[in-house]
Parts: structure tokens; C-alpha cells; sequence
């Protein structure tokens, strides 16, 4: 078990670095499928199966789809990835890198000044997730639907085509 | 069937949180910026599904879900205002939406 833990987070780990690096869009998402997969293996390990299986669902099968019906509406040629490249200075990297690494040494060194031992319990079947989520966290659910519909109305009103608009007469629309 | 020291599932999270952050800040290609969120978000998940599962509760996965709810609303609100920009300004360059009207 410990093994497959060390794989996934590996597999994970080097995906998501190579998502974020790669200049080719469509190399970076498959990389980032690759990279949601692993985390839903951990999910598994860890004893969440029902969590597992709504990662691959949603993550790596709904939300993964439509970056790449984005990513195909606007290929902009063969163009694109050297002037990918171009934004991609070396030097850009730096400052990034280094407050990150500053804030991971941080919450790694959070966790480990912990002295409380932990250890991941038993594995959550659906069940008890269904009763829970339907039981005390009703509220939420409700707020969940209500969040959908909203990213639904504003999906569809942002996406329109404004052509006629006159806010958009000095864009430089073909 | 589990031992896995919760830990390290909370290290993994911040490790994968970190990645997305610099991608977030490095990146300049808009849709770069989006996946980086979305590591972002899975990362979340992964903390939290690795407390729940250190104390045996539903409410980690619960909370799991809730995030999932609100990083579908969230994408597909971006990529909606990516098509958006990518009509007015003819790029992906994030830096190009730098002008506020009004």
C-alpha cells in the first residue's frame, strides 16, 4: 500500500510540473489528466473509493473535455507554440519559484513540528458519504445547485457573441 | 486495508498546491492559468480528503464534493471569458486584458 502511495504521488508530483511547463496546450492537458488520475488512485489509497471514482468522473472526464473544446476552438496554428515558447522566458520562472519554495518549506516544516501521530482510519464507504452530505450538510447541497445554476446562467451570458454590442466597435473583430 | 500516514497525504497536497501556484504565476497563456486553478482546487481536495480519512469521517469527501460543485461553476465561467477575449483581442495573452472600461 505504502509503495502505490509513493507511486501515485510521484506519478502526480512529475505530471503536474510537466502540465504547467509544457508549451503545447494539448500536451499540457493530457499531462494534467495523467496528473488527476494519480490523485484519484491516492484518493483510493486513502480510503475514499466514492471520491476516487467522482475524480476520474468529473475531473478527468467532464471538466478535462472542456478545456479541450476550448483549447480546439482557439488553435491559433503552428504559430502558437514558438510564441508559447517566447512567453515561457527562463528568468520568468525564478521569482515564482522561489516564494513558493519559501511557502512549502513553511507548511512543511507546520506539519512536521506536529507531534500528533496520524493515521489514516478505515475506508468511507459511499454510503456513509450520501447520508452525510444529504443529513447535516443539506444546506450546502442546496447552495451547491444554486452555485451550478449561476455558473450555468453566466456560462451562457458571458459566451454569447456580441457582435452588435457597440461596446465591442473598437476591438478589432473581423 | 489503509495505513497510509495522513501526512503524507498533506504533504503531497501542498506539494501539488505549490506546483499550481507557480504555474498561476509564471504562466502567461490564459488557459495555462485556468489548469494551474484546477491543480490548484484538486490539491485542496487532496487535504481534505486526507483529514477525513485520518479521522474516519464522511466529511472530508463531503467537503470534496463541494469543491469539485465549485471548480465545474468556476471552469466553465473562465472558459467562457476566455472565448470572450480570445474574440475581442485575438490572443490568449493574459497580459493583454489590461485595460478596464468605465
Amino acid at each position: 500500500m505504502m509503495t502505490l502511495f509513493y507511486i501515485s504521488a510521484a506519478v502526480a508530483l512529475v505530471s503536474s510540473v510537466l502540465a504547467i511547463s509544457r508549451s503545447n496546450a494539448v500536451h499540457a492537458l493530457l499531462y494534467a489528466i495523467v496528473s488527476l488520475l494519480a490523485v484519484a488512485m491516492t484518493f483510493f489509497i486513502l480510503g475514499a473509493p466514492f471520491a476516487a471514482a467522482l475524480e476520474v468522473v468529473i475531473y478527468a472526464g467532464a471538466i478535462m473535455v472542456l478545456f479541450v473544446f476550448v483549447v480546439m476552438m482557439i488553435s491559433s496554428g503552428p504559430g502558437a507554440v514558438q510564441q508559447e515558447r517566447k512567453w515561457m522566458d527562463g528568468r520568468l520562472w525564478i521569482g515564482p519559484s522561489v516564494l513558493t519554495i519559501i511557502l512549502v518549506a513553511e507548511l512543511l516544516s507546520v506539519m512536521s513540528a506536529s507531534d500528533v501521530q496520524m493515521r489514516s482510519g478505515p475506508v468511507v464507504e459511499s454510503k456513509q458519504v450520501g447520508i452525510t452530505l444529504l443529513g447535516p450538510y443539506m444546506l450546502g447541497v442546496e447552495l451547491a445547485s444554486l452555485l451550478l445554476t449561476a455558473g450555468l446562467v453566466g456560462a451562457y451570458h458571458i459566451g454569447k457573441h456580441t457582435e452588435k454590442n457597440p461596446q465591442t466597435k473598437d476591438a478589432n473583430h473581423d | 486495508m489503509t495505513n497510509i500516514p495522513a501526512e503524507y497525504g498533506l504533504v503531497l497536497a501542498a506539494l501539488l498546491f505549490a506546483t499550481g501556484l507557480v504555474g498561476v504565476l509564471a504562466r502567461r497563456n490564459i488557459i495555462f492559468i485556468l489548469l494551474s486553478i484546477e491543480i490548484m482546487l484538486n490539491a485542496a481536495g487532496l487535504a481534505f480528503i486526507s483529514a477525513g480519512s485520518r479521522w474516519g469521517q464522511a466529511d472530508g469527501q463531503v467537503m470534496f464534493i463541494f469543491i469539485l460543485v465549485m471548480a465545474a461553476a468556476e471552469v466553465s465561467v473562465g472558459l467562457a471569458i476566455v472565448l470572450q477575449l480570445f474574440h475581442r483581442l485575438k490572443t490568449v495573452n493574459s497580459d493583454e486584458a489590461n485595460t478596464m472600461r468605465g
